[in-house]
């Protein structure tokens, strides 16, 4: 366990190495979950190491380079024993997590971004760990600590200069919260590991499609693409083999629920998978656990070899010959954009995350190029609740186009953040009246691609009539800075974006900029106009969703809260984005001048 | 009797398996771009095609051609799109046509005519990126990389070496070359490779053989590119625009 | 006839190539002057820019006297056009930019080899260099670009010619360059 990682990589590491490519195989697909465990061994992923796998895995050098950098959480470097990562969702922030970062920076002597000296520790921030109820949160070695404060920053900073092993460190700092807030069908379900598969082995895959479909539901993922469809194209696409995938990449700023139904419920997450299986004629099936939920790896290993003990998984499930299926849970590693379906599967193959072109779609052309069938956490629960209460019972539920249940993370300025489950119809209003919010200006509804909803249409409802949404619910009361949100959510992006495309890539760095040289004092008219530029051309020419939404928290921020903009502009048409007289400081201090000459004032 | 689209009012034929920009250029059609090379598989990356098909905005370069689709091209939104997408090209890299070898060849650069781009317009991001002169007969000059990935696929698919892979992740994204010292000499790469042919930027440079040309005659101070475009588009040959070979790269 | 426009030129972090190409319109100087007059341009000897329709500026800004000039010529003129290279994207100068400003000035005024008792010149009479070079359009607005390292007389005639007839100036094929 680490930090009793060895830095080096000596004769005995290399017989490790070997032994962990034979484990998997010699399989080029796997590698991403290798260098997983290669930099949970070492504390980066140490050049020799990737020599050694180009050699066993048969693979170009560059290639295995290139996939590890496209990762956060995957240095080539050495990083520090403990590497250290503070959540910076705005949600944390709201709660302090800038001053404890510098706190921890400050004890440790190091500045963000950077490893100490003496190679000890690393900190800096990475975007939402998914803690955002029990923030401000950090990821230490890939372990969360929620519930952040001053003392248990310094507590935190003690144990890392005695360099005590992660394992020894206080068991509550590492304890996560479900904070359920209200249930439903969903979390207030009570049925037996294997229930539903029992019914459905009855029915065949046929009967189950048609089951799903007349349920109505459709996915939970933000999308909302009707799954019983979804499920049909699969079964019906010409393959070899077909794929079933759960995306518990979960990285949507301010969504958690999918954590809470991963420990709560994994067995009808699994349950819902199988079905799935089932219904597809698929023999294998992969749940994308995003790394940020670690922690979680073991207790749904367990699940899952329970479930295997218990013939819920393997060989003849429940004895019906032709139903055999199993289910590998593969690591992300600091990619928000794995969370897009085709990205994900790039990653399953042990790629780079970077999104494919459709047509054609996974359900056709999936993993390994077979017909796949991607769903969220949610949508896994919830077609199972389906196939059990009945199509007619579940579509009773919710509104006309969104039947059945919706888990939503409530975060920000509230008493009660946590989870609570409505029938789709709930009102924004509704929301804020359970989780205690009073003073709201605004909520981010299903995180920074969503949508920013002001006190006026506080009376919207949740569902795909109207508000669609992943889960994210995040709160905004009068004392906040929608400007700040805003600019937040932008730095995510240009943060998240996989660089394929020239307009994600250029554009999200550029509306970056421009974001910050409004914070910096430095905005006019002239930004606000690039903005509604770079807006055009990020939606109308980015490869997937992140470029296209990326625009969205400050176009929806600025049509709201144009005051939280224009009260940083200046009254100029035009000013340079840096600081003149700061751009002469260089030559000031090299030269020993400080004459009036040697300063520059702005153009009047 | 094949099938037909319309493209900016004219009818266009195409074959089954065909993209829009496949069809559109086999039947003399210009629709500007970058990425896309005739004989690689399109991956749509630069943008610089984006059309609008029956009223929605796609790479042309990667979308299937479909018989009676409406797909707008030569009109000025898509234009001022391609504009603002060279800005940020020429913004993001280091781009100093006057000192460039492969200035008066280079597809950017004569994209950027070809649109009227009079300047980049955005605020110059001058990333660090040193030289690989290491190669006694090739330079790397990654100031000028537009990561259009088609070295990548030139030496992976064609001359069978993967001397090429692109790095890091957004704005940090950048080539790099397969050695475990990282410089082009440790690699395998020969000038005769497709890999040194298909730079359409300045970046991948045989050494010794600079402004060979003189001003005037090299390839686009003669015709424009939406001119030359079509001279090579016949080259194409798999007009199903699969490549098994694409399929195990990134 | 209608009162000639007033032209102000100016070369900051530039070669003058530029003003050299501008010459290169030859005979035709005589029909522009027909429609322009010049204030604050090395063809006279004024040395500040008094109010003008278009400023036409060469060269990026490299240090504080080049921000001065371009202040001056951006409240000046109501039109300001950056011509060349390096006024639009920084050009030869920029190339420096990927550098520390510190270790540009520490090697050339006191580590290259051969100099003795060398350092760095701080006269308050010499212009600050900054520590980026900027293109124009980075420290004011700008409101045309005639791209070219230099662009040719006839680019620059046909610029200023649509412009002077009030249209939005074309290159077009052969006249528009970047080298």
């Amino acid at each position: 366990m680490l930090p009793d990682n060895d830095m080096r990589f000596n004769a005995s590491g290399q017989v490790w190495l070997d032994k962990l490519v034979v484990q998997h195989a010699s399989d080029a697909s796997r590698l991403l979950q290798i260098l997983l465990q290669v930099q949970e061994r070492f504390g980066y992923i140490p050049h020799q190491a990737i020599s050694r796998l180009a050699e066993k895995l048969t693979i170009p050098l560059a290639r295995i380079e290139s996939v590890a950098s496209f990762y956060s959480f995957l240095h080539l470097q050495p990083h520090g024993e403990y590497r250290v990562l503070f959540s910076d969702n705005i949600t944390d922030r709201m709660l302090g997590s800038q001053a404890l970062m510098d706190q921890m920076c400050q004890l440790l002597w190091l500045q963000p971004g950077r490893v100490s000296e003496d190679g000890l520790v690393s900190i800096g921030p990475t975007s939402c760990t998914g803690m955002c109820d029990q923030g401000p949160a950090l990821l230490v070695n890939g372990r969360a600590i929620t519930c952040l404060t001053h003392q248990r920053v310094q507590e935190i900073a003690q144990l890392i200069r005695n360099r005590t092993p992660l394992a020894d460190w206080p068991a509550d700092f590492f304890r996560v919260e479900d904070n359920i807030r209200r249930g439903g069908l969903l979390l207030d379900n009570k049925l037996s590991p294997g229930a539903v598969l029992h019914a459905a082995v009855a029915l065949g895959g046929d009967a189950i499609v048609e089951q799903v479909k007349a349920s109505g539901l459709r996915g939970r993922g933000g999308a909302g693409f009707p799954t019983g469809m979804k499920w049909e194209a699969c079964r019906k696409a010409a393959g070899k083999e077909r794929y079933v995938v759960c995306n518990a990449d979960e990285g949507e700023p301010g969504t958690f629920k999918d954590r809470v139904l991963l420990t709560q419920q994994a067995d009808l997450v699994f349950e819902g998978m199988t079905l799935c299986a089932l219904a597809v004629g698929a023999r294998k099936g992969f749940l994308y656990l995003r790394g940020e939920y670690r922690y979680l790896l073991e207790p749904l290993q367990a699940v899952l070899q329970r479930r295997r003990k218990d013939n819920l998984l393997g060989n003849k499930i429940l004895g019906k010959s032709g139903f055999d299926f199993d289910i590998d849970i593969h690591l992300g590693s600091g990619a928000y954009i794995c969370g897009e379906e085709s990205a994900l599967i790039e990653s399953l193959e042990g790629k780079r995350g970077v999104p494919r072109s459709r047509p054609p779609f996974p359900v056709t052309h999936g993993y390994m190029q077979q017909p796949t069938a991607v769903d969220n956490v949610e949508t896994f629960c919830q077609a199972a609740l389906a196939l059990h209460m009945g199509a007619d019972k579940y579509r009773a539920v919710g509104t006309e186009k969104s039947s059945g249940s919706k888990l939503i993370s409530v975060s920000g300025d509230c008493p009660r953040p946590g989870i609570y489950e409505y029938p789709f119809g709930v009102s924004v209003r509704e929301v804020l009246q359970d989780c205690g919010a009073v003073n709201t200006r605004a909520v981010q509804i299903s995180g920074p691609s969503g949508v920013c909803v002001p006190e006026s249409e506080f009376g919207r409802k949740l569902g795909f009539e109207d508000l669609p949404t992943a889960g994210a619910f995040m709160v905004f009361d009068d004392s906040r800075d929608m400007f700040e949100v805003a600019r937040n959510y932008v730095h995510f992006f240009a943060h998240e974006s996989c660089g394929f495309c020239t307009p994600c890539r250029v554009g999200t760095s550029m509306l970056k900029q421009t974001m910050d040289k409004i914070a910096d004092g430095h905005g006019t008219q002239y930004d606000l106009k690039e903005i509604e530029n770079l807006d055009r051309v990020l939606q109308t020419s980015s490869h997937c969703g992140l470029g296209r939404t990326a625009c969205n928290p400050v176009l929806h921020t600025l049509k709201h809260f144009r005051p939280a903009y224009e009260n940083r502009l200046k009254s100029l048409m035009f000013s340079p984005a840096f600081d003149l007289d700061g751009s002469l400081a260089r030559a000031r201090q090299m030269t020993g001048r400080d004459d009036a000459g040697a300063h520059l004032k702005e153009m009047e | 009797m094949s099938d037909t689209f319309q493209l900016d009012g004219a009818t266009v034929p195409f074959e089954p398996g065909q993209t829009v920009m496949q069809a559109a250029l086999a039947a003399g059609h210009y629709i500007p771009h970058l990425c896309y090379h005739p004989e690689f598989k399109p991956h749509g990356s630069c943008k610089l095609c984006t059309v609008k098909v029956n009223g929605r905005t796609t790479a042309s370069c990667t979308m299937p051609a479909e018989a009676n689709l409406n797909v707008e091209s030569n009109i000025e939104e898509m234009n001022a799109l391609r504009r603002t997408l060279v800005q940020m090209l020429f913004a993001e890299g280091n781009h100093f046509c006057p000192s460039c070898e492969k200035s008066g060849n280079c597809m950017l650069q004569a994209l950027g005519y070809d649109l009227e781009v009079h300047a980049t317009g955005f605020r110059h991001l001058y990333p660090d990126r040193p030289l690989d002169a290491s190669h006694p007969d090739i330079l790397l000059d990654f100031n000028r990389c537009i990561l259009c990935e088609l070295c990548v696929r030139a030496s992976s698919e064609v001359d069978g070496k993967n001397v090429f892979a692109l790095a890091g992740r957004g704005i940090t994204k950048h080539l790099i070359v397969n050695a475990e010292s990282g410089l082009l000499k440790d690699t395998n790469i020969a000038l005769s490779d497709k890999a040194m042919q298909v730079c359409p930027v300045g970046v991948i440079l045989p050494k010794r053989v600079g402004f060979s040309q003189p001003v005037g005659v090299r390839r686009y101070d003669q015709r424009p590119i939406s001119a030359q475009a079509l001279d090579d588009a016949p080259r194409q040959t798999d007009a199903s625009g699969n490549c098994e070979a694409c399929e195990g790269s990134s | 006839m209608s009162k000639k426009l007033r032209v102000a030129t100016t070369s900051l972090a530039g070669c003058f190539g530029c003003h050299m190409s501008f010459l290169d319109i030859d005979e035709r100087l005589l029909a522009l002057l027909d429609l322009v007059e010049f204030d604050r341009s090395p063809i006279n000897d004024i040395k500040h820019c008094g109010p003008c329709d278009i400023g036409i500026i060469e060269g990026g800004v490299c240090n504080a006297e080049n921000v001065h000039v371009l202040h001056e010529f951006r409240r000046s003129c109501k039109i300001l056009i950056a011509i060349g290279a390096c006024a639009i994207n920084g050009g030869l100068p920029a190339q420096r930019n990927h550098l520390d400003l510190s270790s540009c000035l520490t090697e050339v005024y006191l580590t290259e080899p051969g100099l003795a008792h060398g350092h760095i010149p701080n006269d308050p009479e010499l212009p600050l260099p900054l520590d980026k070079v900027h293109p124009l359009h980075e420290v004011v607005k700008i409101d045309y670009f005639i791209p070219g390292c230099p662009p040719s007389g006839d680019a620059i005639w046909k610029f200023l010619t649509d412009l002077i007839a009030g249209k939005t100036p074309e290159l077009g094929h052969g006249l528009i360059k970047y080298d």
